[in-house]
């Protein structure tokens, strides 16, 4: 391990955390607003609707990520229908298909961690608020959500580190996001401890200050909770 | 309480009752829990039905506002009768959803185990559905909030969590979160059943207050001389039939039914 090199590759690295971190944050945003109406439909009590989410989720976490980034990338092209489309020019961005994949793998597991959380709504709170005359969405929007986002939070903050981890999945479609850079740099200077030290060490600096973020976030709303 | 019922036999009829049940039924599956059941509260009639645990009255006051559906029978909330159909397996459901949520804004119910929303501060709760539901400005409504609060005696805990407070606070706020709505009728479904017996006192308290102000309620309770004292009349449940109806005077020294008689005796033991 030699300190000046690992000092001098540091800001290329950063450079890549930067593209990690749009990766991540981009993926996860996206893939929360998807995960609500999937999870909303997985518990829709008409059949066809739970069983089109269902599938989805299925698919979608039986499957490796890393083929899903793949098939996405190589496989959207051999489509006449996707080239000629207008979203071929952010399809064929290797960039558009990582988040695309990324936030479809995250949206399929958030989906069943939201899911979870309205199932864990004391029945007995939802069954007050009706008594008052809340029904439908404002029943949802001011009652069953917050209480199942509360009950979601430690499991979705789960979520949120493997996305962080899984986004070194993007190098392998050319994106010189912080696992991409580590490999060129190791590939360049036959010099693979300091490139993957470095970049260890940066992945562990943004779960830590998440894992925090949560931690925080959690302890704000479980006062509350019990 | 005193009635001072000065209203002559014409008017009487012409204002509908509080709330009409017509030959109510309703079964959870082989065990038909409500077997015909009739019941006319008239404004400012503080209803008690007794019974012993199955016999119906829980059941009986959630078909009210429809937290159950009745399998057959009528229900009128002041006149207006919920409109019922039946899909196409046979099961009975609302008519019109928004009917069954505009009744239920008229109809304030507190139940065993208070079920405060566990995500909002006592004022939150209290606040929550007049501004939501019924649309109150948030100061107007937080301006009645705490004269609720105040009145069951909670005016200091307006922003603890339901956590930080005991089972009999937590009722007390239940009650103020039903008597921000406004309600025309109040059901309470065993109101002190989940708390402590140093507890029950206040909360009965604060339930007697609201009858002795001329509320139109039903009572589900096992609290024989708090039943006896608040109630105008009182109905006692077997199987899923009215048993035994009277004034408390009436029920709780010659009740004419033999099954009415042992229940009390049994409940009033001590």
């Amino acid at each position: 391990m030699n300190p000046a090199f690992a000092l001098e590759i540091l800001p290329q690295l950063l450079t890549g955390a930067v593209l990690t971190l749009q990766l991540v944050a981009l993926a996860l945003l996206l893939g929360l607003v998807l995960a609500l109406p999937v999870a909303l439909a997985r518990l829709s009590p008409f059949a066809p609707v739970s069983a089109l989410a269902s599938g989805y989720i299925f698919v979608f976490r039986a499957t490796p990520l890393l083929v899903q980034i793949f098939l996405i990338y190589y496989g959207l092209g051999q489509f006449e229908a996707v080239r000629e489309s207008f979203l071929w020019p952010i399809l064929r961005e290797p960039f558009w298909c990582a988040i695309l994949a990324l936030m479809l793998n995250s949206a399929a597991y958030t989906a069943e961690i939201i899911r979870g959380g309205i199932r864990s709504v004391p029945y007995g709170q939802i069954e007050a608020a009706r008594a008052l005359g809340m029904s439908g969405p404002l029943l949802y929007r001011r009652v069953v959500l917050p209480l199942a986002w509360r009950q979601a939070l430690p499991a979705y903050g789960n979520e949120m580190i493997q996305m962080v981890q899984a986004s070194s999945l993007a190098s392998t479609i050319t994106l010189m996001e912080l696992t991409g850079v580590a490999r060129a740099i190791a590939a360049r200077t036959f010099q693979p401890v300091e490139a993957f030290v470095i970049a260890g060490a940066i992945y562990l600096l943004l779960n830590f200050v998440l894992t925090r973020a949560v931690h925080w976030a959690e302890r704000r709303v479980t006062h509350a909770a019990h | 309480m005193t009635m001072t019922d000065s209203a002559s036999p014409a008017t009487a009829a012409a204002t509908p009752p509080a709330i009409l049940i017509e030959d109510l039924h309703k079964r959870f599956g082989d065990n038909e829990v409500l077997k015909g059941i009739s019941l006319t509260a008239r404004d400012g009639e503080v209803i008690a039905l007794i019974g012993a645990s199955g016999s119906g009255k829980s059941t009986l006051l959630r078909c009210v506002n429809l937290l159950e559906v009745p399998d057959s029978g009528r229900v009128a909330i002041a006149g207006e009768e919920i409109r019922m159909t039946r899909d196409r397996k046979g099961v009975t459901r609302p008519a019109d959803r928004a009917q069954v949520d505009r009744i239920r804004r008229s109809l304030g119910m507190v139940v065993q185990n208070f079920n405060l929303w566990t995500h909002r501060t006592v004022l939150e709760n209290v606040i929550e559905a007049p501004v939501h539901v019924l649309g109150v400005p948030r100061d107007e409504a937080v301006a009645r909030a705490e004269r609720l609060l105040d009145k069951v005696g909670l005016a200091a805990k307006r922003d603890a969590w339901p956590s930080q407070l005991s089972g009999g606070q937590q009722q007390r706020a239940a009650i103020a979160r039903m008597l921000a709505m406004e309600p025309k009728v109040m059901l309470f479904d065993e109101p002190t059943s989940a708390l402590d017996p140093e507890l029950v006192g206040e909360v009965l308290r604060v339930i007697q207050g609201l009858a002795e102000e001329g509320n139109t309620m039903l009572i589900v309770t096992h609290e024989m001389a708090f039943a006896r004292e608040v109630a105008t009349r009182i109905v006692f449940l077997h199987q899923g039939v009215v048993e035994e109806e009277g004034t408390p005077e009436a029920v709780f020294t010659a009740a004419r039914s033999e099954r009415c008689r042992q229940f009390l005796a049994r409940e009033t033991r001590w």
